[in-house]
């Protein structure tokens, strides 16, 4: 636009100003927007609040992140954690090893290859995967591993029910990302002479990367919080086990469960502090997983 | 390198619909040609058919013949991947792989071909960049991201990724239409300088570029919507725009419809 041509007054005749049930509709709105948000926010920070309250001194002690709680009665101060803490993550990464394959594979397959009546029923077989309660998974692998092949309840059978909560978030999370890269991409590695399998696992993947370790992040933060399954396959011990094929093994979510109900202020303050040790590794793993996002995948 | 196609009664099809109907043609070696028409007319989809890549699309089919050097392409042994390798392609809209920097984007055909050598990579990289009139503004920062250049870089960058794995033929659909003037002149003088070693077919809207660019145009047309597209007539470029043998020609390239 050049200098000569100068722009029309505010209020130039025959441009209205806004109305007054314009304005007031915009303010209502507004208001409604931020109050929304502020309710959302109570129940998170209320949370966040009470556990960092009740459970902060007992992160502070360094045998809280090495000790077990062997030998220690609910009345008793001290012990740690590290017992539950191995527990929730040996068994979150031996899920994550046979779900995240799984899982992306079967994206993959929905994504690229898929079509007709197998895609659709996959796609179905997913969607009644995700809206299985946890504890069904957890009697499914019961029924499977105890009553059927008559094996003991160990960290193993634990992490095979959380594959089957985190096989469904995965596909679908992996889905979308796969979706949300253009066929251009596609269309240009095809036309370079790529073929399809290639052109998926080097340019489709590494384009999405970002959104699927964040997608398996989420899946992962999901089963390190589950509990239902555990309390079936994963009977809490004080010990710790390092073997997922014999005994029983603490996690987490079992010793939270635990120490839950007691009268003694130890156990109780054992409760909160594993709740925020939850919260926090889950945080870590978030953050991590973001690391990984940000210097892989698409250049910025 | 650069080699003739012949099309023979091809009839091109979206599932039922015919999107094409009966093209017979020749594209000579070494020279450009220009494929015109209004919206629709399936020029582009023609131009899919010549490596293949029409059929990426679910339940694209194809009858007749493509042959290129006297090898009917779609020949029931020929392998899609092979002949994509020989007849590369510039899409539209710049499409520079998101997750590669510059070297790797122009490389990304060798790579996933297999070539390992980080000597003939980079001498790919450096012989294409140039063949593309890019190297001398990406030269030193061939480690950044591709998808930060400009519009008009990155469409040279994919043409440089398309001359990097040597194709005989170079596909462009139109490689101008999203781009300013200065690029499309800078893409236009670039088209010039490889057709001495490249058979090169380019779909335009922007009629004054197929005059200035090819030798020979193809002008399609189709009778109406949801009727199948076909070849009009083919001529050389000075004749087609001068003298062209078709009324309709005439009409369309003198702006009376289209």
């Amino acid at each position: 636009m050049t200098a000569t041509v100068s722009s029309p007054p505010l209020h130039a005749p025959g441009v209205p100003e806004l109305s007054r049930r314009r304005r007031t509709r915009d303010v209502l709105a507004t208001v409604m927007v931020h109050v929304a948000f502020a309710i959302a926010m109570v129940p998170l920070v209320w949370i966040l609040y009470s556990v960092l309250g009740h459970g902060w001194h007992l992160l502070l002690d360094s045998t809280w992140w090495t000790n077990s709680q062997r030998n220690i009665n609910p009345e008793r101060a001290g012990g740690g954690v590290y017992h539950a803490i191995f527990g929730t993550l040996a068994q979150a990464l031996i899920c994550a090893v046979i779900a995240v394959p799984l899982a992306v594979f079967t994206a993959i397959y929905l994504v690229e290859y898929g079509t007709g009546r197998l895609a659709r029923a996959v796609s179905f077989t997913v969607d009644i995967l995700t809206g299985i309660p946890s504890i069904v998974a957890g009697l499914f692998i019961y029924a499977l591993w105890v009553t059927t092949f008559g094996l003991q309840r160990v960290g193993l059978a634990a992490s095979l029910s959380l594959v089957l909560l985190m096989v469904p978030v995965v596909v679908r999370s992996t889905e979308e990302m796969l979706k949300l890269v253009p066929n251009e991409l596609r269309e240009a590695s095809y036309a370079l002479g790529v073929p399809k399998w290639k052109t998926i696992s080097r340019i489709v993947l590494p384009t999405a990367l970002g959104g699927i370790v964040t997608g398996v992040m989420l899946g992962l933060a999901r089963v390190m919080g589950e509990t239902a399954p555990l309390l079936i396959l994963g009977p809490y011990a004080s010990s710790i086990n390092t073997d997922l094929f014999n005994g029983n093994m603490a996690t987490l979510p079992t010793m939270i469960r635990e120490n839950f109900g007691l009268p003694d202020q130890p156990a109780i303050d054992r409760m909160w502090a594993s709740a925020l040790t939850l919260i926090v590794l889950v945080l870590l793993l978030n953050i991590a997983g973001r690391v990984v996002a940000r210097f892989s995948g698409v250049k910025k | 390198m650069a080699q003739r196609i012949d099309v023979k009664d091809l009839n091109i099809y979206y599932d039922r619909f015919k999107a094409v109907e009966d093209v017979s043609m020749t594209i000579e070696a070494r020279s450009v040609t220009a494929f015109i028409g209004p919206s629709g007319c399936g020029k582009s989809t023609v131009l899919r058919t010549l490596n293949r890549m029409h059929e990426v699309i679910p339940k694209a089919t194809v009858t007749g013949t493509v042959d290129l050097n006297g090898r009917n392409l779609y020949d029931r042994d020929v392998d899609p991947v092979a002949v994509r390798r020989t007849v590369g392609m510039v899409f539209q809209r710049p499409n520079p792989f998101p997750t590669m920097s510059i070297s790797d984007n122009v490389a990304a055909g060798l790579k996933l071909g297999g070539e390992r050598n980080k000597a003939v990579l980079a001498e790919a990289v450096e012989r294409s960049l140039r063949g593309a009139n890019l190297w001398n503004e990406v030269k030193d920062r061939l480690d950044k991201p591709g998808a930060g250049l400009s519009g008009g870089q990155q469409q040279r960058l994919c043409i440089a990724r398309a001359i990097a794995v040597e194709p005989q033929v170079l596909l462009m659909d139109e490689p101008c239409s999203a781009l300013d003037p200065i690029s499309t002149l800078a893409i236009e003088d670039l088209i010039e300088e490889i057709k001495t070693n490249y058979t090169i077919v380019i779909v335009t809207h922007n009629m004054q570029q197929a005059a200035r660019v090819s030798d020979r145009t193809a002008f399609f047309n189709l009778a109406a919507t949801g009727k199948p597209g076909r070849l009009v007539e083919m001529d050389d470029t000075t004749k087609i725009f001068s003298n062209p043998g078709r009324k309709e020609t005439e009409d369309y390239i003198s702006g009376r419809f289209g």
